[in-house]
């Protein structure tokens, strides 16, 4: 019945609108020849996700916010966790006309470099990454990435200094990219600081198992952890299970105290802005790309924030500032 | 190192686990269960999941009431349920595709709606632990399944009176025979569409509960595309269970166990890689539903609209 498929059909289109719906423009001045400059970004998960893609998105408002919303103009499309998805709306916003173009997640690497072949006159920005396309003649690609073992090590060594049953517990993702560093950086630290310390690591599969994240924490508390880490946006609910039994939480990428004001001790953030700034005024003079881009403590990019409302005892803080003195120093290498 | 999974508190612990992880599951395909008897496979699932995770968590953030959350999401929920039955009952659309519609609908407004009205992922304080007295104290087996949320323990109220409700009551009589032989059930004087408006709704409403059991009992916040593709897994669990709830039980607790058992293996340090251990579940479930095949009966008017001859 040909009724019948066009209203199913409709109702996709429909549910299509709803989805595109999520694809925001942040306000802007109206472009003209000389108008603003406009950055548009794609990235995997929500963005809001308290994790990889917000750390990116706060960045962004941080650097409108102080260049004011006339002369910067962000468009965004998150949860573009399907690579093709992806690559269209990074042609689409180089079509349109953006000078740089973000493209958060390390699978989007290919498509992206594609579309950069086309519009030479574009910058475009990838991480978690280090080619910036060289080897395939590209000019106009920036690549960064983030240190995360650095803030790894560090939480490690929190970890170890507040733990008491001898037990730490990790709640990974996927084992690979970012969250392997992190993780393998906070398996470092805390096993320098503590020899004998048991910390046992899980991966979910995934980043966004929300319920398998939860479900993970909840195994490590009944295998006697007390302090928890874990990464990507599939914690958000791990932290709850923290706080319920009155586990200790570290974290990485966004600030999470919010989430659990007395269980959050303190997180690895992920400031981008420097390097959104320096991209930005690249592109202005006239250098489109070919530049990598690493946060590390030492330059700012990853800071290492404490919840002011958990009490830290005095040395527990006065050893983690040494670490990150350390890594800053390179007297400390974070990964194994 | 093997030999650690076998120590009581481990196994305490799976099995305490798998009871918890199953318990969206359940809702979900039990009430699945009752739309596809009724002869509409509702691919919108885990879209309905998260509008009813999202009204449950938006009533508990802004009003602290536990319940007027659970009564949102059956409430959301069976409107989710009455727009995929105007569309694939009433104008017998085709059910697979309506059913991908209603998904993406569910999961653009639960997102659209959650940036709107709360912006941020933020928590709240939901079902706490509740210890049923006395059963609870019971060593080993109190431990395993009287220590849940009041919400779990409701999931598995569900599988006796769904069962109760399709085997001996009158509506689930015409449930299954409009699933089975519309022809023959509306020639006997029984409304097909209405029927399977009230099997379509049944299902979306416990899709709902299913979504306030993550937002509101085991995750205590709200996410976007927080469910991730959990009530896709329910639908597959329907099929696993042969369309009866001790199946769908049975079916929604391997899958639980076998999830908390690989979170185990890995948290004990049991040489795995990571990858393998997470694709376990997945893999027996596989298994199992290859060596069950054969006695699944499906529904024989599942996914055919009926419209009345002459």
């Amino acid at each position: 019945m040909r009724a019948k498929t066009t209203i199913g059909i409709g109702l996709v289109l429909v549910a299509l609108l709803a989805l595109t719906a999520c694809q925001g423009t942040a306000p802007g001045g109206t472009t003209t020849a000389e108008g603003p400059f406009k950055i548009a970004i794609v990235m995997p998960a929500p963005i809001t996700d308290l994790a990889w893609s917000q750390s990116m998105g706060d960045g962004l408002k941080a650097v409108q916010a102080e260049m004011g919303e006339d002369k910067l103009q962000i468009a965004y499309s998150d949860n573009m966790f399907q690579v093709a998805d992806a690559a269209a709306a990074l042609r689409d916003y180089a079509s349109e006309g953006y000078n740089l173009i973000i493209a958060h997640g390390t699978q989007y690497g290919n498509s992206m470099f594609d579309v950069a072949k086309d519009f030479p006159e574009t910058s475009f920005a990838w991480g978690t990454a280090v080619d910036t396309g060289e080897s395939q003649g590209l000019k106009n690609v920036f690549a960064y990435e983030a240190n995360a073992q650095e803030g790894g090590f560090v939480n490690g060594v929190i970890a170890a200094l507040l733990n008491e049953s001898g037990v730490v517990g990790v709640v990974g993702p996927v084992e690979a990219g970012d969250a392997k560093l992190y993780i393998d950086g906070f398996v470092n630290g805390a096993k320098t600081t503590k020899p004998d310390l048991e910390v046992n690591v899980s991966y979910t599969g995934s980043f966004g198992d929300t319920a398998l994240a939860s479900e993970a924490a909840n195994t490590h508390i009944q295998a006697g952890a007390d302090v928890l880490t874990g990464s990507a946006q599939q914690v958000v609910g791990a932290i709850g299970v923290a706080k319920d039994k009155g586990a200790k939480w570290l974290g990485t990428q966004s600030d999470q105290s919010s989430l659990g004001p007395d269980t959050v001790v303190a997180t690895q953030v992920y400031d981008w802005t420097g390097v959104i700034k320096d991209m930005i005024a690249l592109n202005q003079a006239g250098t489109y790309g070919n530049k990598a881009y690493v946060l590390t403590l030492d330059n700012g990019g990853l800071k290492m924030v404490f919840n002011p409302q958990v009490t830290v005892p005095d040395e527990v803080k006065a050893t983690a500032e040494q670490a990150i003195q350390d890594i800053k120093d390179g007297k400390i290498q974070p990964l194994p | 190192m093997i030999d650690e999974l076998f120590q009581g508190s481990v196994l305490i612990g799976i099995l305490y686990s798998g009871i918890r992880l199953a318990t969206p599951y359940l809702y979900a395909a039990l009430g699945e269960t009752v739309a596809q008897r009724s002869g509409v496979l509702d691919l919108g699932v885990d879209g309905i999941m998260l509008m009813g995770a999202f009204a449950a968590f938006f009533v508990v953030f802004n009003t602290g009431n536990l319940w007027l959350g659970v009564l949102a999401a059956i409430i959301i929920g069976s409107l989710m349920g009455v727009l995929m039955s105007i569309v694939s009952v009433t104008f017998q659309a085709e059910q697979g595709i309506s059913g991908i519609g209603l998904y993406l609908f569910g999961l653009g407004l639960s997102s659209v709606l959650f940036r709107v009205m709360i912006g941020s992922v933020e928590s709240v304080s939901g079902f706490k632990e509740l210890r049923l007295p006395v059963l609870s104290d019971i060593p080993v087996l109190g431990e395993i399944l009287f220590r849940h949320n009041i919400l779990v323990y409701f999931a598995y109220l569900m599988v006796p009176l769904v069962w109760f409700l399709m085997e001996k009551t009158t509506l689930g009589l015409k449930v299954r025979a409009v699933g089975q032989n519309p022809e023959a059930a509306d020639s006997l004087g029984v409304n097909v569409n209405r029927v399977r408006y009230f099997g379509v709704i049944f299902g979306a409403a416990m899709a709902g509960v299913a979504g306030a059991s993550l937002s509101t009992g085991l995750l205590n916040v709200f996410q976007e595309n927080m469910t991730n593709g959990l009530g896709f897994i329910a639908v597959a669990l329907v099929y696993f269970g042969g369309w009866r709830p001790v199946g769908v039980l049975l079916g929604s607790l391997l899958f639980a166990t076998v999830n908390s058992l690989q979170l185990w293996v890995q948290v004990k340090g049991i040489p795995i890689p990571s990858d393998l251990a997470v694709m376990l579940p997945y893999i027996l479930t596989i298994v199992v539903l290859i060596f069950s095949s054969g006695q699944i009966r499906q529904p024989a008017a599942l996914n055919k609209p009926f419209e009345r001859s002459g």
